[in-house]
């Protein structure tokens, strides 16, 4: 999703001299793209993601359209006050990359695991939080969103090959997609996690359990009206994301239902507790989370044996 | 600290957006008035010269203070002379919503009567929007607020306005401009780590369109910078960083308005280390903490007006 980023804002910039792309000292083999083609407005601010959300403040303020990028964890917490009070209190321009939501980082440990930028990010009114599934979704969201007003924050994975089977690249803001159909059941997921709960979801149909799959790919604001119609005719909900339990996707699933009064029978699965301070692959560690297609094709069946 | 409201000395509050006849902005909308929002009419003759700026700037800090019933007086005081200067005739601003205005960035937001003042005498909000500072629904909270017209930027978390700077330097070079950008920020601003992360980006970039002021009066929240935590040697720290070092006295007008007019366009970024007073102009709060908090009785009220003087 990175080299799409970086190639997608390039073409962008071909035609629009406002964007930008800043970096904290991150995107090795990924920025290239835009960096090579548009040296004039890309910049390295160094190790300083506090200051790359200042710079890009005054930036916006002045007329410019400013992409920065890091890691999720960097991104959303270090420079999270500097994002506040300038691009969100102030509604300008800046868009915050994040990339490796989640476990995508899982060998680097634990510091770099991007487990709440979802909840803190989409805590922030006026701030739009969007989350692709893969390389094709996320030039989608670019296309669609790098001209809105208002700060944005993408939180992206690293992958730049697979993609979701069904989602062909669609995108929109107000909208969510069903990537696969079903009557048993609902997967409600975001992001890169969207690849295992599909293969969760073909593994319970042999077990004659149909299950159906839609992409949430904007959390701010949440999309409330095209979420109400695709919960509605469902009696069990499972939300998967690879983020905290409290205040994510799940959570805004959760409240919507609440708000609205749905009778959905609801499971979230996510990470509920601090992780270990053992590192593996992103592999090792949904599977210590139930994140893995088996995991998450367990969670399913022992929702509909309990009811 | 006492009700804000409480304490408003007989007047009566004006809601600041009524004085633009107008509702309040949409959330987080920009309200810079290029939508024709009329400013009532100048009180005339505007002072231009900076010395009787910085008294009418003491005068205001003092008038609002008290009728406000609210402190950071002497944080305020401390850079009177300095936002005289500045926008006496340093400022290049052709109009409070020029692109092209040079900007400028209160660092240190505690002292924003100090900037309101000195935006209502040079006519860019009116007179009475002053009596609304610290009321309800006023736009002239104790920290700046972008939707008032003539600030910029929300400022007012301390370490965060020099990188909102240099990227406003950086902008103003991207698209060949010849504006500048100041940061006004307070000396104890500079424990904050974030500070010196826009001092190393305008550094590096040579962002000599950048002039920061640091206003070095010694005073912090909780006591004295030499005893929170030291930051002498003060104008040495920034020169091994690469900046252009200005020691000046930070009440001396004439001295301040040669520094900043001669500044060079080309080079490192600039910074004045402006030795000032807290408190300064009013005799009994000068280096005293309690002025960082505290409001005036009326006895103190008297004598500082007094000391103070006239507007002429």
């Amino acid at each position: 999703m990175r080299i799409a980023l970086a190639k997608t804002l390039a073409e962008i910039a071909d035609r629009d001299p406002r964007v930008m792309l800043i970096t904290a000292d991150l995107g090795y083999m990924a920025l290239e793209a835009f960096s090579e083609k548009h040296p004039r407005r890309f910049f390295n601010v160094g190790v300083a993601e506090q200051n790359m959300v200042g710079l890009a403040t005054g930036l916006a303020e002045a007329g410019f359209i400013p992409f920065l990028y890091s890691i999720v964890t960097f991104a959303s917490m270090r420079a999270y006050e500097f994002l506040r009070n300038g691009p969100v209190l102030q509604h300008l321009p800046v868009r915050l990359v994040g990339v490796g939501g989640g476990f995508e980082y899982g060998s680097a440990g634990p510091t770099h695991f991007g487990l709440e930028d979802i909840a803190i990010m989409r805590a922030q009114p006026g701030l739009r939080v969007i989350a692709p599934a893969d390389h094709e979704q996320t030039r989608t969201a670019v296309l669609k969103t790098w001209n809105l007003p208002g700060p944005i924050y993408y939180r992206l994975g690293k992958d730049d090959r697979s993609t979701i089977p069904g989602l062909k690249g669609r995108f929109d803001m107000d909208r969510v997609v069903t990537v696969r159909e079903g009557k048993d059941l609902l997967f409600v997921t975001t992001g890169s996690v969207t690849q295992e709960v599909v293969a969760a979801a073909e593994r319970l149909a042999p077990q004659g359990v149909s299950a159906a799959v839609v992409v949430v790919s904007t959390l701010n604001p949440p999309p409330v009206a095209a979420l109400l119609e695709t919960l509605a005719p469902f009696a069990r909900v499972l939300t998967v994301e690879a983020h905290y339990l409290t205040g994510g996707l799940g959570s805004m699933v959760a409240e919507i239902i609440a708000d609205h009064g749905l009778r959905c029978r609801t499971v979230r699965i996510g990470v509920d507790a601090q992780p270990n301070a053992l590192s593996g692959s992103q592999g090792y560690h949904h599977r210590l989370h139930g994140l893995d297609r088996e995991g998450i094709a367990a969670a399913a069946m022992n929702q509909l044996a309990r009811t | 600290m006492s009700d804000a409201t409480s304490n408003l000395g007989g007047k009566e509050l004006v809601p600041c957006l009524e004085c633009f006849g107008r509702q309040p902005p949409a959330q987080s909308a920009r309200y810079n008035g290029t939508d024709g929002t009329p400013v009532q009419a100048l009180r005339a003759p505007r002072p231009t010269e900076p010395g009787t700026i910085a008294r009418g700037i003491r005068r205001i800090i003092l008038e609002q203070s008290k009728r406000a019933g609210v402190g950071h007086i002497g944080s305020a005081l401390s850079i009177a002379d300095l936002v005289a200067v500045l926008y006496g005739g340093i400022l290049q601003a052709n109009g409070r919503d020029d692109p092209e205005r040079d900007r400028f960035i209160l660092a240190k937001g505690h002292a924003a009567l100090a900037l309101y003042a000195a935006l209502a005498l040079r006519g860019w909000i009116p007179d009475e929007m002053l009596d609304t500072y610290c009321g309800d629904g006023s736009l002239l909270g104790v920290h700046p607020e972008p939707a008032l017209p003539g600030i910029d930027f929300a400022t007012g978390s301390l370490g965060h306005g020099l990188s909102i700077g240099a990227g406003a330097a950086l902008a103003a070079r991207l698209t060949d401009s010849p504006r500048r950008v100041y940061v006004l920020m307070s000396d104890a601003e500079c424990n904050e780590g974030s500070v010196w992360e826009a001092v190393m980006f305008g550094a590096h970039h040579k962002l000599a369109n950048l002039i920061a002021i640091v206003d070095l009066n010694g005073q912090q929240a909780l006591g004295y910078t030499r005893d929170v935590l030291s930051l002498a040697p003060m104008a040495q720290r920034w020169h091994a960083f690469g900046w252009d070092v200005h020691e000046v006295d930070g009440h001396n007008r004439e001295d301040l308005d040669r520094t900043l007019a001669g500044l060079s366009p080309s080079g490192a970024p600039h910074v004045l280390i402006a030795r000032t007073v807290f408190g300064h102009g009013v005799s009994f709060m000068e280096n005293q903490i309690k002025w960082h908090y505290s409001p005036m009785s009326d006895a103190e009220f008297e004598i500082a007006m007094a000391e103070v003087g006239e507007l002429e």
